[in-house]
């Protein structure tokens, strides 16, 4: 769990911060001076730091829900498996080329039922953010991830995807190799997969770099998410012919969880803990759970055949249109 | 003596031509008025659409000459971009094809609104253009092997993949499918319509979804390549073909040449995303010149038969 000194602050969370620092000084003023007791005074300001968390995620405009989505404290991919899951056993490589850090993958249980989990996974630190690529994947990571799609498939275990990407790996090298065609042959073969699939955007949902992994049976988003066609920077750099513009591109775009919803894009929203699921990671692995395993239960109620059909349904029935 | 007097009396001085009755070293070459100004009133242009110049080479044809060289430059081969009414006259047979679904108009259902909304975007191009967006599709005979047809119209905003695009590809799959006929795209594209957002980014899963169909089917579906070809067409069905073909020298990639120049910060290699290329890492079957094009196909039609 973070620590009060090493959780970092976005702008508009700055106000949460005072509070815990105000904590943290009761707390130093406690052990100086043992005559007084200070734990109601703590007990208070913890409350306020609760309620603090809980207005700010209930009135934030869509670019600080970005802003959020993409919070350095935020629990990535493998944090979420560990935390939800027992016997999880990290799967790697393409069998081709490499084995890509940005896309991580493997089998675990949840609550003794086996599932192949998959996602993009981001670094915590530097080091680690380099070596992840950013989460930014190649086209090895497509390929591993069908890979390993594929051996669920084979097994018949459900798959449960995590999407966190700010998009697919834009490189030489990822252009040789395909990284369009990696993409599309998820695409497709995720089609055809019997077993269900459901797929939760847990960060960023980027494009087709995002999509690579998310075909599924339900789309669930997390409250503090997006998943859009582009970043709000790229469109406002194409479309507006300028960086400062990305706030505004983030509202035309409708990218957040909420509106996601309404417009028929998602199955689900998963609520984060107050303040944004950074402030608590066993809760946002807990409550995820439940939506997952609830999801799963109902998506086994259905033979394969009918899902895979309901599957192509459900994409075939997205668009807007007039006919004259 | 001002700056300004000084000029005009110089020009003054300078005589004007007047032709010698002998012929012998006329003036000619002295320019008798400086700065000669046609009002922009009386400047005229050529008229639009009778002469091209190939933007490779420079070499100006007549449109009418290039039209019947399959709007390939005969100097230096370069493909001009063209749209689905061309593709059509140059894959059918006898120009004859019917159009599908063109009843099918673009929405702006978000409200979308940049430095123009995207409905004011919309109604520029139809009264601008005949096209009615940025996909058209027909079905006919290709050297009297029936097929459906799907072309993209680069010139309505991009040849971007929105609604409109998935429906009439999703469609176009189930007409391929009731009469047994093969399925071609042609491709020429920047990718998805950003201001559809999240809806134009499904197309690629719901066109997908289709060739599955398609595919169990049993049906041919071949994709063409051409210059550009990009973002979500290459991410779903543009590199999902039976076979995927391309004309020379076009640009065809994921993300765009700028974009990867911006990340990796360095100079992109020469050829770098051309059809060239692309063969040579695995990603075509092969490519084919415009004028061997109807030919070609036919010929993967008859391949493809039982």
């Amino acid at each position: 769990m973070l620590t009060t000194q090493n959780r970092q602050f976005l702008e508009f969370e700055k106000n949460i911060k005072e509070i815990l620092d105000q904590i943290e000084e009761t707390k130093n003023l406690a052990v100086k001076n043992k005559t007084i007791d200070y734990t109601p005074t703590i007990k208070q300001l913890a409350l306020t730091a609760v309620e603090k968390r809980r207005e700010l995620t209930s009135n934030l405009t869509p670019w600080q829900r970005v802003q959020l989505s993409r919070h350095p404290d935020r629990p990535y991919a493998l944090k979420l498996i560990e935390k939800m899951s027992t016997n999880f056993v990290e799967l790697h490589g393409d069998r081709n080329y490499k084995d890509d850090k940005a896309m991580i993958g493997g089998f675990a249980q949840l609550d003794g039922e086996t599932m192949m989990f998959i996602g993009q996974q981001k670094g915590t630190n530097t080091k680690s953010r380099q070596l992840r690529n950013f989460g930014m994947a190649n086209p090895e990571g497509y390929r591993k991830a069908l890979r390993l799609m594929k051996l669920a498939d084979k097994f018949n275990k459900p798959i449960i995807t995590l999407v966190d990407t700010p998009g697919a790996f834009p490189g030489i090298e990822a252009e040789e190799r395909g990284q369009g065609e990696a993409i599309a042959r998820n695409i497709y073969e995720m089609f055809k997969f019997s077993v269900p699939i459901i797929v939760v955007v847990i960060g960023e949902g980027a494009s087709g770099g995002a999509l690579g992994i998310g075909v599924g049976d339900r789309v669930l988003m997390l409250e503090n998410t997006w998943y859009s066609v582009i970043s709000p920077e790229s469109c406002s750099s194409i479309l507006w012919r300028s960086w400062d513009k990305k706030a505004t591109a983030a509202e035309q775009l409708k990218l957040t969880a909420t509106d996601m919803l309404k417009n028929g894009l998602i199955e689900e929203i998963v609520p984060e803990p107050f303040g944004g699921s950074h402030w608590d990671y066993d809760e946002t692995a807990q409550i995820l759970k439940k939506y997952i395993k609830k999801n799963l239960t109902e998506l086994q109620t259905l033979d394969s055949k009918t899902r895979i059909d309901k599957r192509i349904e459900r994409y075939n029935k997205l668009g807007h249109w007039i006919e004259r | 003596m001002s700056q300004a007097e000084s000029t005009e009396n110089k020009k003054n001085t300078i005589p004007l031509y007047t032709p010698k009755p002998d012929g012998n070293t006329p003036l000619w070459y002295q320019r008798p008025r400086k700065n000669i100004v046609t009002p922009t009133s009386e400047k005229r242009d050529t008229p639009q659409g009778l002469w091209d110049k190939c933007p490779q080479c420079n070499l100006i044809k007549l449109t009418k000459d290039l039209e019947a060289n399959y709007f390939i430059c005969p100097k230096c081969q370069h493909h001009y971009r063209i749209g689905s009414h061309d593709y059509f006259n140059i894959l059918f047979d006898n120009k004859q094809y019917e159009p599908l679904f063109d009843n099918i108009f673009s929405k702006d259902f978000l409200g979308f609104t940049d430095l123009k909304s995207y409905q004011q975007r919309l109604d520029d191009i139809y009264t601008h253009t005949d096209l009615k967006d940025s996909m058209r599709v027909g079905y006919g005979k290709v050297l009297g092997e029936e097929i459906v047809i799907a072309c993209m119209d680069f010139d309505f905003i991009g040849g971007s993949l929105g609604s409109v695009m998935g429906e009439k590809f999703a469609r176009a799959v189930d007409v391929c499918i009731s009469k047994r006929v093969p399925y071609m795209i042609i491709c020429k594209s920047g990718g998805a319509r950003m201001m559809e957002s999240a809806f134009s980014l499904m197309q690629l899963a719901k066109t997908s979804s289709k060739l599955v169909q398609l595919s169990e089917a049993k049906l041919p579906y071949i994709s063409l390549l051409t210059d550009p070809s990009f973002g979500g067409i290459s991410a779903s069905f543009g590199m999902l073909g039976d076979i995927n073909i391309a004309e020379p020298d076009a640009l065809i990639g994921f993300a765009g040449p700028r974009v990867i120049k911006e990340t990796i910060k360095r100079e992109l290699p020469e050829g770098f995303q051309r059809s060239e290329f692309l063969l040579e890492h695995g990603f075509l079957d092969f490519i084919v010149s415009r004028d061997k094009l109807q030919a070609k196909i036919h010929q993967m039609m008859v391949l493809f038969k039982n």
